[in-house]
């Protein structure tokens, strides 16, 4: 019986070293965390939001720096799938460093994942869940900076009206996102008269031509596509090849250099390409033209949608915690405390826009722009031109 | 047993060119048959009434005015499908075992081809390639694909499934969707540390996003785009080459040899490893070729490509009758039109209800039936007889 | 140098079996992984010490009495306060206990009776669409679309029916299951693995289309709020006022929650295992097996192999449909993008990494996959970032570890790593980490060169 005895001494002396590095007691360390898909298809814009807070947490932690704080980035792969998020999601709020959350990319994750951040009182800024059912709960600590299904889908039929266009054909993605929009454009479209001659959904990503028969048949004015431009892009492309000369109309989804170098001539062809985005390009916002540069710098590639988002998202976030820090004579706050700091925020200028939030989250103005794509080269894509720039608050 | 290799056996070029034709026509004739009696079925319906209403056409002849595209659609992509299911049926033909991984062997075709592209674009030579010069291109952009394919293809067998030969399919089976999970990552590893991008987008050169008119019915005009008869005519060419070198080669033969029985085989001097790696090989080369009409076809790829069109493919060798070669030009076609068909008629047919949505699990549930009712595909008799 | 090392280990191997040594070492170390954890719940090095010593109630040789008393104090009294302190932990046991049924469920139909499915997925949504559909106000929605304003509409059942839909799921993912076995009669092997394959896809995309003619399920959006079961009074005024001090805070409704769906998982578990063994040992199992082996054979032998592949399809898919329910109780939201083919592979994996046909194997194999996933990628991950943010440096070459390419990154390369597990695994280990006593014999090597026992000759 000796023998385990004695060797027990050493065991818990080695253990506790191992404990000691493996947690961080100093509450010196404020962290950030980040959930988006980091693996797998849906990592392109993941990997993103993560390399936009990344250079937010870099660029704009200063004030809380000179404080004597350590701010850093804790990014976490939600993958996509409920499962993972919710169990990051989890650990997440397990840690007491982290104060706050830039995330999700999947309305899927979003939803259920946030109910851990509700019940922790960790404040989440998201850069890209349209969905309105994210904010209507009425959760005090979900926000978000992109715009809204039920906002933006409406933005898209009020500019079609706009342009004199009478019918349309709606299509999307077949996700939450593209469904979403395109819902509440077919829905915008009857209210202001424009006749929906069709509307579908499809998970195909390359080969359009079947989806084209009926489209063409039908003979709209303009197609509206509710989804990403990895899609739309080539959607729209293979559309002007088979002879539609129409409005091509998409979302913010749609704002990616990338879209240019898919679909090229394309764009500029017939009634030309239109998308609905809450950021309106370098001439509004000039630091957002910077941020592409600083974005290309850091990792070699031009940012994806939302990734400027998660920067402004990022950037609250830390003047909010800024803020919040003060108010507790320097010390760290608690996280309830920062939640209220965000929803604090009057007209915080970001680079995608300017923001205050509403009792639900939500930005309380949302400025709308309808951007033209005016040229096929991909380099030129920050010059497209605003069209129209429409104010409309979320609905209450 | 006559023929040897030199000289060339004219009856294996021509038989396999007609047997084409008739599974084309015969698929296309019979999707359309179907189509027109259901048109004439649903005359008078709810559907036939928004028709009117909407576009003021009846069913029939909405149905007969969109026909010849649609039958065009579907034989460009059924073409495709046939060419990436021939990777599929080859080595299921020797091995008897499923290569999961091809989808991927196929994407790593379609980047390195594009990639290529990408760069003889950048020295900016394509931009005044003229007509001829442009096919050279996308020929010599064909054989890079086709080179890397084929030799990832050996590697992975040799690495991955060889020392596996002797076990459970399962086992070889799982190893394989092991493969196809690593080579997702590793060509996403590879695009982002080089070029930064998880899209390649195929440069835009010579002239095959134009159309060429075929005819006209009234004032409307059939065409057909230059880039479908690029993939078709590619197709076709593999096609033939494939079922000539399997059919009425020495090295064929030997194929066979080996597909029917490894160790006789080995017996009569037959190198087994170096058959097997030849079908990879040829395999392989043939998927890289087809990620190639792929992008040329469908403009972007990302890592994650092959994966839908694998899974398409796959369904068509089966549904051919896998191990078949010609099996897989027929369940390519099959799929290739019901997918066409389902989508561009499902949702006028359904008044919306049921739209292009549902395409792909029309495809899957005939898939399903047809495995049910013919459990070893639509060709499937000659499974042990032919590689 | 190699052989003392070697009789050494198995020198202390034997001192571990002896006497009273392996009760004194278990309950030694639940004691130290417990309080380890107890002190410093985010410690991952802690955490795995309460691994370790709650495996050690498995390995070591107790008395039966004494490991089943252990297990079930270890589980319902000890992880439960361990949870409270911190969710985490609490989520990834839930995770472990749900894939485990489902890997288990898989591995009656692929282990057993060596039927492969790639489309397990699909009964895992069929429960989990059940209870959705019915424990939320879906039914009252059938008409509605997206951009329909939600009203107060009721729930549809009291959220007590949660219990009885547990029960429904397992009959309706049976009767799922029946109807896939169908087809299965008349096709073997490969063409097998296409039809499974597509009938998982043909259910993901009916979830994510069926949001129209009808709105069963609403589609890509999902549906949310599901209810959750209530909270049997006793629960949390047990935690909140006998054992608060122990947990160190209160307990809130939604950790109570998150304690008692993992008390369920449990319970679940432990059923799918005892039913498992029992078929495993029974009559039925033999059967499984003669058909995996040769079915033309077992035919002979007077087995009708229709009726039993049917039935290792319903009994598979049922344990699949029970997790279902509970999960979309316990998330209270589902959506398509949970039940895709990568998700199927990925339960296929656990199966075959921890061993094909054996139940331990496959319960290992299900902890191994959920820990790299949720636990073990991300921290080495989270860890590099830390030291990318930092100014360490490795010490002899010199490397700034803030200069590492953002790209290298595990959790990024999730698929690869599984993927070159999985070729290693098959190719030098086939039959898993735990193989299954008879397929070890099996794979362990040809006519000759070992005998039944799998020892070399």
């Amino acid at each position: 019986m000796r023998k385990p005895v004695a060797t027990l001494a050493p065991t818990l002396a080695a253990l506790r070293l191992l404990l000691a590095a493996g947690c961080d007691k100093e509450n010196k360390t404020i962290k950030i965390a980040t959930q988006s898909p980091l693996s797998g298809a849906m990592s392109v814009i993941g990997s993103d939001i993560k390399g936009g807070t990344q250079l937010a947490i870099e660029q704009l932690s200063e004030p809380l720096t000179l404080m004597g704080f350590k701010v850093e980035l804790a990014p976490f792969d939600d993958q996509g799938n409920p499962d993972t998020g919710v169990a990051n999601a989890k650990n997440i709020v397990s840690d007491p460093a982290v104060l706050g959350i830039v995330g999700h990319y999947n309305s899927g994750v979003q939803i259920p994942s946030s109910e851990e951040y509700h019940a922790a009182n960790l404040c989440n800024v998201s850069p890209a869940n349209t969905t309105p059912k994210v904010t209507d709960r009425g959760y005090p600590e979900i926000n978000r900076v992109c715009g809204r299904d039920d906002v933006q889908g409406v933005v898209g039929a009020q500019f079609a009206k706009s342009k004199g266009i009478k019918t349309a054909y709606v299509l999307h993605d077949k996700t939450a996102y593209g469904q979403g929009i395109a819902e509440y454009f077919n829905k915008g479209a009857a209210a202001e008269g424009i006749k929906v001659v069709g509307f579908a959904g499809t998970e195909e990503k390359a080969n359009f031509d079947a989806i084209l028969s009926p489209i063409l048949a039908a003979r709209p004015e303009c197609i509206y596509f509710g989804g990403i431009f990895d899609q739309a892009a080539v959607f729209f492309k293979q559309a002007r090849q088979k002879g539609f000369m129409g409005m091509c109309l998409s979302d913010d989804g749609f704002d990616s250099t990338d879209a240019a170098k898919i679909a090229g001539d394309a764009l500029i062809q017939g009634a030309g390409t239109y998308y609905s985005t809450v950021s309106g390009g370098a001439s509004i916002y000039p630091d957002a033209a910077k941020f592409v540069a600083d974005f290309k710098a850091k990792f070699g590639s031009t940012p994806q949608p939302n990734s400027a988002q998660s920067y402004d998202c990022a950037a609250i976030l830390l003047k909010a915690i800024e803020n919040a820090t003060r108010a507790n004579g320097g010390k760290l706050p608690a996280r309830a405390d920062v939640c209220k700091a965000v929803r604090a925020l009057q007209s915080f200028k970001g680079i995608t826009g300017t923001y205050s939030f509403n009792a639900k989250g939500d930005p309380a103005m949302g400025k709308y722009f309808v951007m033209q794509v005016t040229s096929p080269d991909p380099s030129k894509w920050a010059l497209n031109k605003i069209d129209q720039t429409l104010s409309i608050a979320p609905p209450k | 047993m006559r023929h040897f290799m030199g000289s060339v056996n004219v009856r294996q070029i021509v038989l396999p060119l007609g047997q084409m034709a008739i599974f084309v026509t015969g698929a296309g004739v019979l999707c359309s048959a179907i189509m027109l009696i259901l048109a004439i079925l649903f005359r008078g319906s709810g559907a036939d009434q928004v028709l009117r209403a909407t576009q003021g056409v009846g069913i029939l002849a909405y149905t007969l005015d969109s026909l010849p595209q649609v039958l065009i659609d579907g034989v460009t992509i059924g073409f495709v499908y046939a060419a990436i299911a021939l990777g599929y049926t080859m080595v299921y033909g020797v091995l008897q075992f499923i290569n999961f991984a091809h989808s991927e062997i196929f994407a790593i075709g379609a980047f390195c081809g594009v990639e290529s592209l990408i760069a003889l674009n950048g020295l900016g030579v394509m931009a005044k390639a003229s007509a001829m010069g442009s096919f050279l291109y996308l020929g010599l952009a064909l054989l890079i694909g086709m080179a890397a394919s084929g030799g990832m293809a050996v590697l992975v067998e040799r690495v991955a499934y060889r020392p596996l030969r002797s076990s459970p399919t399962l086992i070889a089976l799982i190893s394989a969707i092991g493969v196809s999970f690593a080579l997702q990552d590793i060509i996403r590893l590879v695009e982002s540390m080089t070029s930064g991008q998880f899209y390649r987008v195929i440069p835009t050169f010579g002239n095959f996003d134009e159309r060429i008119n075929l005819f006209r019915i009234g004032a409307k005009v059939i065409d057909i785009q230059v880039k479908s008869v690029v993939v078709i005519l590619a197709a076709v060419v593999m096609l033939v080459a494939l079922n000539y070198l399997v059919g009425s080669t020495k090295v064929g033969k030997a194929i066979r040899a080996v597909a029917q029985d490894k160790n006789t085989a080995a017996l009569m001097g037959i190198n087994v490893n170096a058959m097997i790696s030849l079908t990879f090989l040829v395999g392989g080369a043939l998927g890289g070729a087809a990620g190639v009409l792929y992008a040329l076809k469908f403009t972007r790829i990302d890592p994650f490509v092959g994966f839908m069109p694998g899974i398409k493919a796959f369904a068509a060798a089966v549904l051919g009758g896998i191990g078949n070669l010609t099996g897989a030009l027929l369940g390519g076609m099959v799929l290739g039109m019901i997918e066409s068909f389902a989508g561009a008629y499902l949702g006028t047919y359904t008044m919306g209800a049921f739209g292009a949505e549902y395409k792909d699990m029309v495809a899957f549930l005939i898939l399903i039936l047809v495995i049910v009712f013919r459990p070893n595909g639509l060709l499937g008799e000659q499974v042990s007889q032919k590689a | 140098m190699k052989e003392p090392l070697r009789s050494r280990y198995q020198h202390f191997l034997a001192l571990l079996d002896r006497g009273r040594t392996p009760y004194f070492v278990s309950i030694g170390l639940i004691v130290l992984g417990f309080t380890l954890v107890y002190l410093s719940p985010r410690s991952i090095p802690a955490f795995l010490v309460f691994v370790v010593a709650a495996s050690s109630i498995y390995w070591l040789k107790l008395n039966r009495a004494v490991q089943l008393g252990l297990a079930v104090f270890l589980a319902v009294v000890l992880v439960p306060i361990l949870g409270a302190r911190n969710v985490f932990y609490l989520e990834v046991i839930f995770q472990i206990a749900v894939f485990s049924a489902l890997a288990l469920g898989l591995n009656i139909v692929v282990g057993f009776s060596g039927l492969l499915n790639f489309g397990y997925m699909a009964f895992y949504a069929v429960g989990a669409y059940l209870w959705a559909f019915f424990g939320s106000q879906q039914p009252y929605l059938l008409h509605s679309t997206v951009t329909t304003k939600a009203l107060n509409t009721p729930f549809f059942l009291a959220p007590d029916y949660f219990y009885l839909f547990i029960f429904l799921g397992v009959i309706v993912a049976a009767i799922l299951g029946l109807i896939l076995g169908l087809p299965v009669l008349r096709v073997r092997g490969d063409y097998l693995a296409v039809i499974t394959l597509a009938f998982g896809e043909i259910v993901r995309q009916l979830a994510n289309n069926l949001d129209k003619p009808l709105n069963f399920t609403n589609g890509p959006q999902g549906i949310t709020p599901i209810q959750r079961p209530t909270m049997p009074e006793g629960v949390l005024k047990l935690f909140n006022q006998v054992i608060q001090p122990v947990v160190g805070h209160r307990v809130t409704d939604n950790q109570a929650y998150n304690i008692l769906f993992y008390l369920i998982a449990l319970l679940v578990v432990v059923a799918v295992i005892v039913i498992t063994y029992r078929l495993d040992d029974s009559k039925v199992g033999r059967a499984w097996t003669a058909i995996r082996e040769d079915e033309l054979s077992a035919g002979a032998m007077g087995i009708n192999a229709n009726k039993l592949k049917l039935g290792a399809f319903a009994v598979g898919a049922s344990f699949a449909g029970a997790m279902g329910v509970l999960f979309a109780a316990s998330r209270t939201f589902v959506s398509p993008e949970t039940f895709t083919f990568l998700q199927s592979v990925g339960v296929l994996t656990m199966v075959i990494l921890g061993g094909i046909g054996s139940i331990t194997g496959v319960v290992v194999g299900a902890t191994v996959v959920t820990l790299l996933n949720i636990q073990v990628l991300q921290s080495v991950s989270l860890y590099l970032s830390q030291l990318r943010q930092s100014d360490a440096v490795i010490p002899i070459i010199g490397f700034h570890w803030k200069y590492l390419s953002n790209q290298l990154d595990p959790t990024k390369y999730q698929r690869l790593i599984f993927g070159v597990v999985l070729v290693v695994m098959m190719i030098y280990r086939p039959a898993g980490l735990l193989p299954a006593a008879r397929r070890k014999r099996e794979l362990g090597g040809g006519p000759e060169g070992k005998d039944l026992d799998g020892k070399e000759v």
